[in-house]
């Protein structure tokens, strides 16, 4: 059985519902599952879903969060746990050299030869759980554990777009050069976000993501 | 077509944001004073979402190269038209080749910080990804995905009303300000008064923190800017130490990091987040807060849903008011009474 999830308003135009700790991929499902049916209610403009929560923009003026409520309450026990139809996306990588500068910093963390970084992050299977922070950011599931790695104690002031990193638990590309803290092992030149395309962003919600080895630079 | 000639500090092209695509981590963005774009899109005959400029700290110019209306909301930067004061909530007339002059300051020497310019026909730039907007922090939107810059030319659309518009008197309507819209009863030339819902997390804060947030005044501090207001006061503990999850976000709400000082979120923020929500401003105090100058206090009072609901109505009685008064004015008797 499915625990309900909490719901909070979030101000006068959003309700955010939340499931208890710690996160999974089979709530997740939930979540997307939930994302896609409300997207299509009319009280409903937008669907945000985070780790383990969905946040429900409404159409305004606002006229009947309960009716909302109530019909959230009643969706979330049924359908299908299976998800979405995720895609299944390979992103080629050049790893190390200038384009993974801390390709090094992850093998030392870890204990791990270079090559073998590079062989247990390009074996994983990644699921897209959600897109935030930036356009086209997606937050991964997926990372072996053993690759964990703590951000860097001072964030770079660039890191270029396409730079695929490690923080913590989680591996993550970067859509835009901006500033950051990951530890950056490679870059893909696939674009992440393009403001001039249908859909815009490479990745969305349910995705699932392959690293592949373009090449492994000095 | 307009040119600018100084841009100012910040100035950017803006319409009502780019909705419909926070999953993709697209934030709304658009001008952070929608109720002020509005009314100067209706002063000058535009549907209320044409895109205008977004004008932070004044200090800005331009040269119309083209016969237009033009008007000017929210702050007042003593804006001259070849050297003549116009007022804000204006609708005026202009001819290709004057210039429009902003101060660095207001006319009384009063802290400033945005205005909205409105101009017949709207700013025609590209519409990316359904909106004219800049996102400035990503790069695409707006004049060319930037802030303006000297020597920049930015299109105007058609007009949608007659040309006896442009050739019609200046006119003024009331200000939201004098309409009441901004008076609370709390509401002082010291301080203004925002109303905020509790947040999602507001009872994990100690009761302290609950307490200081309605009774403390804080302050905008400059490290402030179209993504987020911080600001300064007693530190806001809370009672977890535990992280939450990332979570979307939206404008209005007042996240607190563990250095306890907390953030109100801006138009150009980020669409998830982190940190625990203490409160939520209001919708219909939102444009109070984009016009709230750097340093100014705030006063920040618990309402409810209903209030706040309330208070979004009356906006939206004011700006219908505006529309059905402009609808009904008589251009062509307007015209008689030129100069």
């Amino acid at each position: 059985m499915m625990s309900q999830p909490q719901i909070h308003f979030l101000g006068d135009g959003a309700l955010q519902c939340s499931l208890s700790p710690p996160a999974t991929l089979k709530h997740q499902q939930r979540i997307w599952h939930i994302a896609e049916q409300a997207a299509t209610w009319p009280e409903v403009a937008e669907v945000v879903p985070g780790m383990n929560n969905l946040t429900l923009i409404m159409h305004r003026p606002v006229s009947d969060f309960d009716s909302v409520t109530k019909r959230i309450l009643e969706t979330w026990p049924k359908g299908d746990s299976g998800g979405i139809a995720g895609r299944d996306i390979e992103i080629p990588v050049v790893y190390g050299g200038s384009a993974g500068p801390d390709l090094d910093v992850v093998a030392r963390h870890t204990g791990l030869s270079t090559k073998e970084v590079i062989a247990r992050h390009s074996n994983g299977q990644y699921v897209v759980y959600f897109i935030g922070f930036q356009p086209g950011f997606a937050y991964m599931g997926g990372l072996d554990p053993t690759l964990a790695t703590p951000r860097q104690s001072q964030p770079r002031l660039s890191v270029a777009a396409g730079s695929i990193g490690i923080g913590g638990e989680q591996t993550g590309i970067y859509p835009q050069s901006s500033p950051g803290g990951w530890q950056v092992l490679g870059r893909t030149a696939l674009s992440l976000f393009d403001p001039a395309k249908n859909p815009p962003t490479l990745l969305r919600a349910g995705d699932r993501v392959r690293f592949t080895v373009e090449r492994i630079a000095k | 077509m307009i040119e600018i000639l100084q841009p100012g500090i910040l100035s950017s092209v803006q319409d009502l944001g780019r909705y419909g695509q926070r999953q993709l981590g697209i934030h709304p963005g658009g001008a952070l004073n929608t109720l002020a774009l509005i009314s100067a899109n209706l002063l000058v005959g535009n549907p209320r979402e044409a895109a205008g400029l977004e004008i932070t700290m004044g200090a800005c110019e331009m040269r119309f190269r083209c016969d237009t209306r033009f008007a000017l909301t929210g702050d007042d930067f003593d804006a001259r038209l070849d050297g003549k004061a116009i007022a804000p909530y204006w609708s005026t007339p202009v001819r290709a080749g004057q210039k429009l002059k902003l101060s660095h300051c207001s006319r009384d020497g009063t802290p400033a910080i945005r205005t909205y310019l409105a101009l017949a026909g709207g700013i025609a730039t590209p519409v990316v990804l359904g909106s004219r907007s800049t996102d400035l922090k990503a790069g695409f939107g707006g004049h060319q995905g930037r802030a303006l810059r000297k020597g920049d030319r930015l299109p105007l659309g058609e007009m949608r009303s007659a040309l006896e518009r442009i050739g019609g008197p200046a006119f003024g309507v009331r200000s939201p300000h004098w309409n009441g819209l901004a008076a609370l009863p709390y509401d002082s030339s010291e301080h203004l008064t925002l109303r905020v819902l509790p947040g999602p997390e507001f009872e994990q804060f100690t009761v302290a923190a609950r307490q200081s947030l309605w009774q403390e005044k804080w302050r905008i501090t400059p490290n402030s800017n179209r993504m987020g207001y911080r600001l300064e006061g007693p530190e806001l503990k809370r009672k977890l130490s535990r992280d939450l999850l990332s979570h979307g976000v939206v404008p209005g709400v007042i996240q607190v990091p563990p250095s306890g000082k907390p953030i109100i979120l801006m138009g150009d923020a980020q669409t998830t987040g982190g940190y625990p929500k203490i409160g939520v401003v209001i919708s219909a105090d939102m444009w109070k807060l984009a016009q709230a100058p750097l340093n100014a206090q705030l006063q920040l009072q618990l309402c409810d849903l209903e209030q706040a609901l309330h208070a979004s109505t009356e906006q939206q009685d004011y700006l219908h008011q505006m529309e059905q008064t402009l609808a009904a004015l008589d251009w062509s008797r307007a015209s008689q009474y030129r100069k």
